[in-house]
């Protein structure tokens, strides 16, 4: 399978500020890739690198084999909706659909007009006036109905209330059983991510704490639960994330891809939010503090 | 036609919640052979979940042998439960109501029947399937 976004030694520096240090990744095709990470991780770095907006000052990254944004086809491949989901204010809703068709070769005008019916948004309207579900519903249509075979969405439903999210989530999933389109979005709802994503990257601290996909994750992560022992207990296969300690009980995130067997600790599935907060944890910390004694 | 539903804080992974409504709503007669389960994409525009989530489930009943898939067409009921196990369901859910009364009568709160019937269950579970 090919890989819709690979990264080498990716390295973003804004004057003395690193924004993403050393990042090596390779997505594969076909996934709803899940983006997380604390304020300033990177995240939107990463995701104006992947649509040509930023260059990177080391290391390199492919969109499909090419450099983003290098040419026309590679233009068309990839659809773009940028964080709080911007649009013209001052054009309509038809607008913005006629824009989009004169800007891209491959528009799917039936689509557009489709989901626009189905959103209820009054053609004639200014985006200005839209609400913000409704605008962030306007820039998702522009960006389907440009048919790309990825879609990058920089924290898409962040300002929406329930209602609007769910909505924008669900028109979002139809579009990929129905045109099997890539899709990365970063989000810091990690609920939101758990439905509808099926890869994890973690970035916490400008580097790539964790990337996979989230089944493999989910099966390879323990909580365990124990007398406060010396951890080294432990065999080497297993690897220590986050430890917790009171004085008489030690709770640990372990990655391990065997079963846990040992009978001093009571073995739980780690949920997709322990694991989310666990390496973004990990990544605040030194190397050195990280508890493993 | 049946309609799914996410249980987000129950733990169980999404596709086997709904292998697991599939199997339930053939275990209480809601669900007959031949007929089509929702498509991969109304499931997921109804739930807003990955659509390979859904793809996963109708595979792993496929496999089961209780659903079939027919390319372009959609995904049917391939057997229904066989209308004996149907009705041994009225008596024993009638046997369940009562019990549940006397538990209440008993003094039991809800928290306490589950705990009981999960500790039951779980004591009892492998008399019968092993």
């Amino acid at each position: 399978m090919s890989a819709v976004i690979k990264t080498e030694g990716l390295t973003k520096r804004y004057h003395r500020n690193v924004a993403l240090s050393d990042c090596t990744l390779e997505i594969p095709e076909g996934h709803v890739v899940g983006l997380v990470g604390p304020n300033g991780s990177g995240k939107s770095t990463l995701l104006n690198l992947a649509v040509g907006l930023l260059r990177p000052s080391e290391g390199s990254i492919e969109v499909f084999g090419e450099r983003p944004a290098a040419g026309p086809d590679q233009l068309r491949r990839v659809g773009f909706v940028a964080q709080d989901t911007p649009t013209y204010s001052g054009l309509s809703v038809h607008d913005h659909l006629r824009f989009g068709e004169h800007t891209n070769p491959r528009w799917d005008a039936s689509l557009a007009q489709r989901r626009v019916e189905q959103l209820g948004l009054d053609l004639r309207r200014r985006a200005g006036r839209l609400s913000g579900g409704q605008r962030a519903q306007l820039a998702l249509t522009v960006a389907i109905a440009k048919r790309p075979d990825l879609l990058v969405l920089d924290e898409p439903v962040a300002s929406l209330d329930p209602l609007a999210r769910r909505e924008f989530l669900q028109i979002l999933m139809e579009t990929v059983a129905e045109h099997s389109v890539s899709v990365i979005l970063s989000s810091h709802l990690v609920a939101d991510v758990e439905r509808v994503c099926d890869y994890l990257v973690i970035l916490a601290s400008s580097k790539v704490q964790l990337s996979g996909e989230v089944e493999d994750l989910l099966s390879t992560h323990h909580r365990l639960i124990g007398p406060r022992d010396p951890v080294s207990d432990l065999s080497n296969t297993q690897v220590v994330i986050e430890s917790r300690h009171t004085d008489r009980q030690s709770t640990l995130l372990v990655r391990s891809d065997g079963p846990i067997v040992d009978p001093q600790w009571i073995v739980e599935a780690a949920t997709l939010e322990d694991i989310v907060l666990a390496y973004m944890g990990q990544g605040k910390r030194s190397p050195l503090d990280s508890d493993v004694a | 036609m049946i309609e799914f539903y996410m249980d987000t804080h129950s733990g169980v992974p999404p596709y086997l919640q709904i292998i697991q409504q599939v199997r339930r709503a053939l275990k209480l007669g809601l669900l007959f052979e031949g007929d089509q389960l929702p498509t991969v994409k109304e499931v997921v525009g109804q739930l807003a979940i990955n659509p390979n989530t859904v793809s996963k489930a109708y595979r792993e009943l496929e496999h089961e042998g209780i659903v079939i898939a027919r390319t372009g067409v959609g995904t049917f009921v391939a057997k229904s439960l066989d209308n004996s196990s149907l009705a041994t369901l009225a008596p024993l859910r009638h046997d369940l109501q009562r019990w549940m009364v006397s538990a209440r009568e008993a003094g039991l709160d809800d928290e306490s029947i589950e705990a009981l019937i999960r500790e039951c269950f779980r004591s009892s579970s492998g008399t019968v399937s092993a």
